[in-house]
């Protein structure tokens, strides 16, 4: 993935919404401890650097200062693999409704 | 104008962004601290059915497929005592435009903002929910932002959830992935009334009343081909809109259906824990929002909740994330139907409830979602093992959340708990009382109280007794 992006590239932002120390006093303990962080998309306002700051524009026109993490961000979330335990449930189910025909 | 904008600011003017971003002044139907005109509100700030109909019809909603799921049917048969085992039907909502029931909510609430002359709406949800209104959004020439908690903080996220905003994104909505917390609802309230966009909520008038349909077209689909009307309705229930619209709907076509309830049951997990929250291999229909929702609806994004399940809810019965997975592989092999998983809750739960009843008789399950990448058993159990959760074969009661997800061995293996509801009703009265922090309530409280869960106004009584609470 480019570490660049040009003025109006699609990239992904990075910012810290609140701190630990901001954070509502009803979250858990585990929460409490780390920030509240957003990503948002967008199209980039400048050339930039991912780590360094930069200004976005969003899909609802607004502007959004972060730190650039991705330019042309994608997924990678899948089917995943097979899973042993699920694959023959199929093939039992098939044999049950065969039985006594 | 410079606003202050951190969280206690925000928080603290949240009646007043609610309010402009609601365009519905809840003030008229509420009647003191506890009771409201819950079927005022309905009646003046919601739409008709016919109205509902309409919209619906225009934006390519509703009228979905009822599938008779004849080997499921048989199996359940096979596994029942003889001459019981009621025929499975199942409402394919996976055929809405966005590929679940949600566009039914969506519509309504699209609808809405449109009219009132909002730019765009908004949605708080990591579900099916954000999708259905960024497509609704897009039909209406409308912008859309939906906010979504998909990461912990070593940035890992649900694959189920990272589909979610992969589907928000591919309609061009702006997606705001957020880290765990309850927080969630501080940063819309700062979009809110940063853009003016319409509050979406799943729990408005609106939105509930988008569901009524579904309720409605099950009822006269089954007695079209049937002749007869459901002896259950089936419903996955989490935030409680699902039971509430579909409740609602049967009941409007003149319908006695039992109203069932149906989660995962995901008990120990806790639901804004940084550690837990990629142990559940389900981020809906869970009771993570299912007993919360239920026993307190008025936790919300609203003034007051349009979703009140305990009001319509008959049983309430939970199912292991184990037996969802066996079911929507049972459901794709012998029925040829890849949905879910999650939207199979229901289904899963309907299979040991239809051996409760005669041959005769007829069960709906009233809703499947579409299947997509990392919305599916395979990513969903690849993603729990990496997490540390062990996964086997293994009888229903061997599952523990967070740790075992055992899937059954044999299909007679399928089974459900029942939750005892009168608990449930007893917590919501108390949390009623608590959190108003009253020390008597009044003989017209007393009453919404037993119209809003149900019960009776003895019964209500005993239990304000309970808790030293006068009339």
């Amino acid at each position: 993935m480019s570490k660049t992006c040009k003025q109006g590239e699609w990239v992904e932002v990075h910012y810290v919404v609140l701190t630990p120390e901001e954070r509502s006093p009803d979250v858990p303990e585990d929460t409490k401890k780390v920030p509240l962080e957003c990503w948002v998309k967008g199209w980039a306002l400048s050339s930039g650097t991912v780590g360094e700051p930069i200004e976005i524009r969003t899909p609802a026109n607004r502007v959004v200062k972060g730190t650039l993490t991705r330019v042309n961000p994608g997924y990678t979330h899948s089917f995943g693999p097979s899973v042993p335990e699920l694959l023959p449930v199929g093939q039992e189910l098939r044999a049950m409704l065969k039985e006594d025909e | 104008m410079s606003r202050d904008l951190s969280y206690n600011a925000v928080m603290a003017r949240r009646g007043e962004i609610m309010k402009k971003a609601l365009g519905l002044e809840y003030d008229e139907f509420i009647q003191s601290d506890i009771a409201f005109d819950y079927e005022g509100m309905m009646e003046k700030a919601g739409y008709s059915l016919e109205e509902v109909r309409e919209i619906q019809k225009q934006s390519g909603v509703g009228n979905t497929p009822l599938l008779e799921l004849t080997n499921i049917t048989k199996l359940v048969r096979k596994t029942s005592k003889k001459g019981y085992g009621a025929k499975i039907l199942l409402k394919d909502e996976a055929a809405n435009p966005s590929g679940s029931f949600k566009d039914r909510r969506a519509s309504v609430s699209v609808y809405h903002a449109k009219k009132l002359g909002y730019p765009g709406v908004l949605a708080a949800t990591s579900g099916n929910y954000g999708a259905a209104v960024a497509s609704q959004a897009n039909m209406a020439d409308l912008g859309c932002i939906v906010v979504q908690e998909v990461f912990d903080s070593r940035r890992v996220g649900q694959p189920e959830i990272i589909e979610k905003s992969r589907k928000c994104e591919a309609y061009g909505a702006e997606v705001i992935q957020l880290t765990v917390g309850p927080e969630l609802f501080y940063v819309s309230l700062l979009l809110l009334e940063e853009t003016g966009y319409f509050n979406a909520s799943l729990y408005s008038p609106f939105a509930i009343s988008g569901v009524e349909t579904l309720g409605y077209e099950l009822v006269e689909q089954t007695r079209a081909r049937y002749g007869k009307d459901p002896a259950y309705v089936v419903v996955t229930h989490a935030g409680g809109g699902n039971v509430t619209g579909t409740a609602r709907g049967v009941r409007k076509a003149g319908a006695n259906s039992k109203i069932i309830g149906a989660s995962v049951d995901l008990t120990g997990l806790h639901m804004a824990s940084d550690d837990d929250f990629n142990k559940k291999s389900f981020t809906t229909g869970h009771t993570g929002f299912g007993v919360p929702f239920a026993t307190w609806p008025d936790r919300t994004d609203v003034p007051k909740n349009a979703a009140r399940p305990l009001r319509y809810l008959d049983r309430y019965v939970l199912v292991t994330q184990g037996e969802v997975f066996y079911v929507t592989e049972a459901l794709a092999q012998v029925e040829g139907l890849e949905r879910g998983p999650a939207g199979n809750t229901s289904l899963a739960a309907a299979i040991a409830l239809a051996r409760e009843l005669p041959e005769d008789e007829i069960v709906v399950v009233q809703e499947t979602e579409y299947t997509g990448a990392g919305k599916h058993p395979q990513a969903q159990l690849d993603f729990a093992r990496r997490n540390g959760v062990e996964v086997m074969r293994g009888e229903p009661k061997q599952n523990v959340p967070g740790k075992v997800i055992a899937i059954p061995e044999e299909f007679s293996q399928l089974t459900f708990t029942e939750v005892d509801l009168d608990r449930m009703k007893t917590s919501y009265i108390r949390n009623a009382v608590t959190r108003n922090n009253v020390a008597r309530v009044t003989q017209e409280e007393l009453e919404f109280l037993a119209e809003d869960t149900n019960s009776t106004p003895e019964f209500v009584s005993s239990v304000l007794q309970n808790l030293g609470v006068q009339v």
